[in-house]
């Protein structure tokens, strides 16, 4: 067997793990779905598209989709762009710290988003009270409740990526005469503009596939395809149309994946890079000061005052009424206190991040090789497509596939951890596949050559260097599980609640008590969150990985 | 043998890289592979160590045919050009880690630590980060590493390749003595054929995945193989010339030949040091184009009326201005006619 064909072999020993994994949870599942929905007495109906596309009601839904998540993602970068100028070339005290907080966002259940915006701008929420103004009925809730989601997805990536920019490039094009503004149009914005496509599209994925939020904020006007899925199943027990309404989602994220697959390759074209370290400077100038202030008010309002709110609402009734409320068993909706949650929560987290870690862990592994072919690199691509083709399609399509032999895992505790990892699966790939692949292959040589093994090289040079990333990964796959709504809601058991689904059952129950319940639950999501992203924030260096 | 390539062939994209290469490296031998960058020089220690697959031809090492043999069995030590020391690792733990890999106990593991420093001239250094040593210390450590598990050939690319001149030159000393005294069998490759002279007991001139010449340092410097060899090694009187019984015609007139030298349409090489320069008026006419200070001597660039440049090599004093008119006559000594 000669060097390569073995090479080889041992790649597709990897990557066999994380293909049957996919094909199984998720190829599976989809096709499940497709077959539902075009298939009737053992024929296909291609016509159904059409019939589903032709009512009044989906037309509706798929303008509204489509608009608010371009409008949220112009108003995203309109808003976060100032800050990833901030963050990547201004220095000042407590960067670090509100570098981390502005994240946290991010890895927030979009549940709890949606109860935060609640409490700010819905009936009795902090605005109402002040002046009166109610905006949960109208799109604003829901737009700005994006942006506070996808800000750190801006700052993350363009702000990263400008981190990086050797300043000497600029000074390069002023020597030969570029204008300060003409340097930044020629040499900056050109090295910028991938990254900001990259973060565009991937905000535009999110909202487009947003479903809490939406769910929460939206009321009965405002509908996503999301949405309109989660009603068409449980609701109205349409599943053909929901069917239909899941592949026309999943071309759509396609096609957008496929968009940004194609930016990144683009944002990889050989730039000089540099230590970020060296690139920012204490602001100079009345304009960097300005710009410097309105980011940091920017952000408290935008993104500390609904959190605030949230705790501050939940803490509303003496004695930590809300809080005792939730060890209560209350017999309606819950079999039992909604407290549990917690507990439940927590193991499906661990049992999901286990997986994710595993599956997205080997997955990496064999897509590090640099030789590695073109049905790596489209299993790359692959890996991506959870990500977008939205939690809701992964609850609906276990719902239908996995509730009869051969695979029936309906009773099974298991299913709820595996729906949570393949969501957790492509955040595990991104953050260890650039880490694996920043690692000197010839480091690997020089122990191959010293005398260790292939498993040994990957013992002793990638793992020491790679250990971080590795729980960075587990920490976001743990966040993202911790987090999951959207397919959680369809597979979750009624006695067995995790807290997103607990905190959604609450709000679609009148009542103070209930209300304040879901405020309290949430805050200790929120904390719970929080300190999961604060641990990794510590671990983490700019470079690892694309989140 | 030791070390023997036969028919080694490496294509990448269709491009052979190595070009069916034949190579045998005895027991306590040195050989320097001298070439350009692209020669395919990088690409023979690769093969050779089961870092990179044939596509024909094999390597023997003691006579075993090495194909299927993964680079960890194989036994040879490779100093990488720019060391790849491990980051996260100090300089004990980079010496160590051939050792660790071939089961050695922790004591035999510190006992040759301690040795290997002491040897590199780096005493008392295992507790030190990598990232803080200098390039010649890094030089140094990588060179302990690869000579840690003992292995029965040491492979070298590039081995001094980023320092600096003067520490090059010392360097260069300080392997070859060490090399002698351990018996070590080395193969280098470099493409400075000072560094090559001064190290190898062979030298082997590779040219687009070929070998092109392979000799001593004395031969390959006095009877270059062909054109491509002596251009190589810095000789820029290289023309196509007919050699006759005792003289050459060549575009700079006829050209006095040694006595045994073949006949025909050759390359003739002129060594600067046999262009001797005459007053104006006598020999081939010239212009000094241009000088260029040497140290020992000064290089004079001749341009004739309508031939190409010729380089001559003058004492110090005794070298004409830039623009002066001069006559040039050749030594039959320093001729040399190649193929």
């Amino acid at each position: 067997m000669s060097g390569r064909t073995r090479g080889a072999a041992a790649r597709l020993g990897l990557l066999a793990v994380p293909v049957a994994f996919f094909a199984v949870f998720f190829a599976y599942p989809v096709a499940a779905i497709v077959s539902r929905g075009l298939k009737a007495d053992g024929a296909w109906h291609l016509g159904r598209i059409g019939e589903v596309l032709a009512q009044s009601d989906v037309r509706h839904v798929l303008w509204f989709n489509t608009w608010q998540a371009l409008v949220s993602t112009a108003l995203t970068l309109l808003i976060a762009l100032p800050g990833a100028y901030v963050f990547a070339r201004l220095s000042f005290p407590g960067k670090q710290v509100l570098r981390a907080v502005v994240t946290v966002p991010f890895v927030l259940p979009t549940v709890v988003v949606g109860t935060a915006f609640l409490a700010l701008v819905g009936r009795g929420g902090l605005l109402d009270e002040l002046w009166g103004v109610r905006l949960d009925t109208t799109v604003w809730a829901i737009l700005l409740a994006h942006v506070f989601f996808n800000y750190a997805v801006v700052v993350r990536t363009v702000g990263g990526m400008w981190a990086q920019l050797d300043p000497r490039q600029e000074e390069a094009a002023r020597m030969l005469g570029a204008s300060r503004a003409q340097a930044w149009r020629q040499v900056t914005l050109p090295a910028l503009a991938p990254a900001v496509a990259a973060a565009a599209l991937m905000v535009f994925l999110f909202t487009f596939t947003s479903f809490g939020v939406v769910q929460i904020l939206g009321g009965p006007t405002f509908s996503t395809l999301e949405v309109e899925i989660y009603r068409q199943t449980s609701e109205i027990f349409d599943l053909s149309t929901a069917a239909v309404l899941t592949l026309i989602q999943f071309a759509a994220v396609g096609a957008i994946l496929a968009l940004h697959a194609w930016t990144v390759r683009r944002r990889e074209t050989a730039l000089r890079l540099v230590d970020p370290s060296v690139t920012a400077r204490r602001p100079r100038g009345a304009g960097q000061w300005a710009l410097l202030g309105g980011v940091l008010v920017t952000a408290a309002l935008l993104l500390l005052l609904p959190l605030t709110v949230l705790v501050q609402r939940s803490l509303d009734a003496p004695g930590l009424g809300y809080y005792r409320a939730l060890t209560r068993e209350d017999g309606g909706v819950f079999l039992v206190p909604p407290i549990e949650a917690i507990g439940n929560s927590l193991s499906y987290a661990v049992a999901a991040t286990l997986v994710a870690v595993v599956v997205g862990g080997l997955a990496a592994v064999a897509l590090t090789r640099r030789d590695a072919g073109r049905f790596v690199r489209g299993f790359d691509a692959l890996l991506m497509l959870p990500l977008g083709v939205s939690a809701v399609t992964v609850g609906f399509g276990f719902l239908i596939a996995l509730d009869e032999p051969p695979l029936d895992l309906r009773s099974t505790w298991i299913l709820v951890p595996l729906a949570q990892a393949l969501v957790g699966v492509p955040f595990v790939v991104r953050t260890m596949l650039p880490v694996l692949r920043a690692v000197d292959t010839r480091l690997r040589e020089a122990a191959a050559v010293l005398g260790a093994s292939p498993w040994r090289v990957w013992r002793e040079v990638d793992l020491p260097l790679v250990r971080r990333a590795l729980l960075i990964a587990a920490g976001f796959a743990f966040a993202v599980s911790l987090g999951e709504f959207g397919a959680t809601v369809f597979i979750a058991r009624p006695d067995n609640p995790t807290l997103p689904v607990a905190v959604a059952r609450l709000l679609g129950r009148p009542g103070e008590l209930n209300y304040g319940q879901a405020m309290a639950l949430s805050t200790i999501l929120m904390v719970v969150c929080a300190v999961a992203l604060l641990v990794l924030e510590r671990l983490r260096t700019d470079r690892t990985g694309e989140f | 043998m030791l070390l023997s390539l036969e028919g080694a062939t490496v294509r990448f994209g269709g491009r052979a890289v190595l070009d069916a290469v034949d190579l045998a490296v005895a027991e306590h031998e040195i050989v320097c592979v001298l070439g350009p960058s692209g020669s395919g020089k990088s690409t023979l220690l690769r093969a050779v160590a089961g870092l990179q697959p044939l596509d024909s031809g094999r390597v023997s090492l003691d006579g075993r045919d090495q194909a299927g043999v993964p680079a960890h069995r194989r036994g040879v030590g490779l100093m990488f050009q720019d060391h790849q020391l491990f980051p996260q690792r100090d300089v004990g733990g980079n010496v160590a880690f051939g050792l660790r890999m071939h089961g050695a106990s922790r004591r035999q593991q510190a006992e040759r630590v301690r040795e290997l420093l002491e040897l590199v001239g780096l005493p008392g250094a295992g507790n030190r980060a990598v990232a803080a040593l200098s390039g010649g210390e890094q030089q140094r450590v990588a060179l302990a590493r690869a000579l840690a598990p003992s292995p029965r050939l040491l492979m070298l690319d590039e081995p001094l390749g980023q320092l600096d001149r003067s520490l090059r030159e010392r360097l260069v000393v300080e392997l070859k003595e060490l090399f002698g005294r351990l018996g070590t069998t080395v193969l280098a490759v470099t493409h400075d054929q000072g560094e090559a002279f001064a190290l190898a007991d062979r030298v082997v001139v590779m040219r687009d995945g070929r070998i092109a010449q392979s000799g001593t340092p004395l031969e390959v410097w006095q009877r270059p193989a062909d054109a491509f060899v002596a251009r190589f090694l810095g000789f820029e009187n290289v023309v196509e010339a007919t050699v006759g019984a005792e003289a050459a015609d060549t575009p700079w007139g006829k050209v006095p030949v040694p006595e045994d030298a073949p006949q025909g349409t050759r390359t003739l090489l002129v060594r600067p040091a046999g262009v001797r320069l005459v007053p104006a008026g006598t020999g081939l006419r010239c212009t000094v184009a241009a000088r260029t200070f040497r140290g020992t001597h000064v290089a004079v660039h001749l341009q004739p009326a309508d031939a190409p440049r010729l380089e001559a090599a003058c004492a110090l004093r005794s070298a004409p201005e830039t623009g002066d008119e001069v006559g040039v006559e050749f030594d039959a000594t320093e001729i040399v006619v190649l193929d």
